[in-house]
């Protein structure tokens, strides 16, 4: 199955389960959404309950906020992260605090769901993967589906949490095809543990962990190494209990991510790694990261801007050699 | 209208018209890549405007190619621009989107919707402040008209009678979704008439887009504050290369293909005698050959270098400072 079709899966069922699940967004209706994940949900639930919005960020987050406190289960939209910096106001400020502000009186349960990252030559307003900025704030749960599986899952939980969730996508994933287990029992907010190994830990998160996994591929018969490669699933709240189990085994860990280097996510598990697991480490912890550019129209530009299986591969490869691997 | 502008518009027009329809094929064979907006089937807008706003700043939207060429810019660097090439207007780092040229008073290509309008009312600002009366152009679309910067910019514009010339493109969509669905009334210029003065016009009609324009640049020109034109036109491609246009009939897109600006201008001024039948095939001709020109040139162009990643984030000061 399709991640996008894993997604429409999740979202179908949990329509058809509870009345009281709309979701709002532009194009979702009629259009069947930008990347098809809505697709066929008008005709099947009509347009009280699939609502096509004007282009109105700020309006699709605080109403759906205020659907929510109306008794209703809104799954918000948003064609893309890079537009969700128009609604923040409305996910920091009000779906983020109101439950605690209310000294636990409010509850907010709203999905927010939204692709990121690099596709293909899109440019600069059009590419960014913002997630270190929703996994910064308290009061949101943050996750990050890297295939159906997981998608399907997780965004089924997420409808129904009482507290506001943000759904990160890839905008490259929407068409990956992959297994979907629906009798599974998943808990989103574990990390997985995508392949094991004894001599690195590498952690990634959405679109990156396929990049690993053929990265990995490729160092690990030249190298002679075996590498464990987690998906974090969950940003916010971190798993570092899964973290913890794979370093102290390996004393080796690479975060890769997208996103520019400076302030990326990958930051935060470093910083979590170097305070809790400095002397389990046999090596400085490696970050591999987006450059500190918005990213450039011209592919070959575009490409030097963000790591690739090539890039994550010899990047690794040089660090263990250089750690005594 | 007399015969040289009508030459002029259709001149323009049809390099438009050519331009996108090679830029499409351009991108069939993979030199162009992500999103591409073509402005077919409004270029009586993109010109009609351009020939009228000759001073001032102009701020767009993402499907701008048509209007940047009427401003002025070369089609050469347009193309080399979409095909990513360092010989293109904004270096290959922006493309199709982001098209810049401060010497022309051109900004954007802005691709996040309504956003450049508040930034628009800023430069009318700033050049009121500076004595200049010339103001600012901002174009737009219905999508665009329904966003919170809108409205803001509609009220601060109005509140501190700024210079500055709202037009929107009322292409009734925004990507898949009918203005129908999102507005509650699908004229958009009822939204501000109690802001500025607001028209409707014929958006598929080069002369009367001219003629507007025209007025509002006077009326702005004359310190009397923002001006409101709507103008009714259509895409007949899809919102951008990909689009399934489900979401329309091809009843609709015959009903305004009937209306094309660059054929009934050019049935008019021969009907009228205004212009004889030569010019139109010679000006096909040579714009057949500008289009060669800027394919060629945008081929030939280099790409940039990957050292140039870190070059144009800074100004050279901080530049140093940062690396
Ligand atoms: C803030 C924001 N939200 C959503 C988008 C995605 N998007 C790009 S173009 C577009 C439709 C805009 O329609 P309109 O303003 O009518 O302009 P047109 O494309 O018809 O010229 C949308 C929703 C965006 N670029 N920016
Ligand atoms: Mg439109």
């Amino acid at each position: 199955m399709l991640y996008r079709e894993a997604l429409n899966r999740a979202i179908d069922e949990a329509m058809r389960d509870d009345k009281s699940v709309v979701i709002l967004g532009e194009d979702v209706g009629r259009y069947g959404g930008s990347y098809r994940v809505s697709e066929g949900l008008f005709a099947k639930y009509g347009a009280k309950r699939v609502i096509d919005t004007p282009i109105a960020e700020l309006s699709i987050v605080g109403n759906a906020i205020g659907m929510a406190i109306g008794g209703l289960r809104p799954i918000a939209e948003i064609m893309t992260v890079n537009f969700s910096l128009l609604a923040l106001d409305q996910i920091i400020n009000h779906a983020a605090k109101f439950r605690y502000m209310s000294g636990g009186k409010l509850a907010i349960p709203l999905t927010v769901r939204m692709p990121g990252g690099v596709s293909k030559q899109l440019a600069a307003q059009h590419s960014e993967s913002y997630e270190t900025i929703y996994a910064s704030i308290p009061g949101l749960i943050v996750f990050a589906a890297s295939n159906p599986n997981y998608a399907y899952h997780a965004l089924k939980k997420a409808i129904f949490l009482n507290d506001p969730v943000i759904f990160l996508e890839h905008e490259l994933l929407y068409n990956q095809e992959g297994e979907v287990d629906f009798k599974a029992q998943i808990d989103p907010f574990k990390a997985s543990i995508v392949k094991e190994g004894k001599d690195i830990t590498i952690i990634s998160y959405l679109k990156m962990v396929k990049d690993c996994k053929e990265a990995i591929e490729k160092i690990e018969k030249d190298l002679n190494i075996e590498c464990e490669l987690i998906d974090l699933n969950s940003l916010r709240p971190l798993d570092m209990e899964t973290i913890t189990k794979s370093v102290k085994k390996t004393k080796r860990a690479v975060i890769v991510e997208e996103d520019h280097k400076t302030g990326g996510f990958g930051a935060e598990v470093s910083a979590r790694i170097s305070e809790e697991l400095f002397y389990d480490l046999d090596a400085p912890v490696l970050r591999i990261a987006g450059e500190d550019v918005p990213i450039p129209y011209n592919r070959k530009l575009e490409l030097a801007s963000i790591p690739t299986p090539d890039k994550i591969a010899s990047k690794i490869a040089l660090w263990a050699k250089e750690n005594g691997l | 209208m007399n015969s040289a502008r009508v030459k002029e518009f259709y001149y323009l027009m049809k390099l438009g018209r050519e331009f996108e329809l090679r830029a499409k094929e351009e991108y069939m064979k993979g030199n162009i890549a992500g999103f591409l907006h073509l402005d077919i089937g409004q270029e009586a807008v993109s010109v009609g405007s351009m020939k009228a706003f000759m001073k001032g700043d102009v701020f767009t939207h993402y499907r701008e190619h048509v209007l940047a060429i009427a401003r002025g810019m070369d089609p050469k660097a347009v193309m080399a621009e979409l095909f990513g090439k360092r010989e293109g207007v904004s270096k290959g780092k922006g493309g199709s989107m982001h098209l810049f040229e401060p010497k022309l008073g051109f900004y954007g290509g802005d691709a996040i919707v309504g956003g450049h309008l508040p930034i628009a009312v800023g430069c009318a600002y700033a050049r009121k402040m500076e004595g200049e009366n010339a103001g600012v152009f901002a174009i737009f679309g219905d999508g665009a008209s329904n966003s919170g910067a809108f409205f803001e910019s509609i009220n601060i514009a109005s509140a501190w009678k700024l210079p500055i010339i709202f037009f929107l493109e009322n292409n009734y969509y925004a990507i898949g979704t009918h203005i129908s669905w999102v507005s509650p009334f699908t004229e958009l210029y009822n939204k501000v008439k109690n802001y500025m003065p607001a028209v409707r016009i014929n958006g598929m009609d080069v002369c009367e887009v001219y003629e507007e324009v025209m007025r509002a640049k006077n009326y702005i020109e004359n310190g009397l504050g923002p001006y409101f034109i709507e103008a009714e036109c259509y895409r007949y491609e899809g919102h951008s290369m990909s689009d399934s246009g489900k979401y329309r009939s091809q009843e609709e897109i015959e009903i305004f293909k009937s209306k094309d600006p660059i054929e009934n201008l050019k049935k008019r001024a021969l009907s009228e005698n205004l212009v004889e039948k030569s010019f139109f095939e010679e000006t096909d001709r040579k714009v057949q050959n500008e289009i060669e020109e800027a394919v060629s040139f945008a081929q030939n162009a280099g790409e940039p270098e990957i050292s140039e990643l870190y070059e144009d984030l800074f100004c050279k000061e901080c530049s140093n400072v940062v690396s």
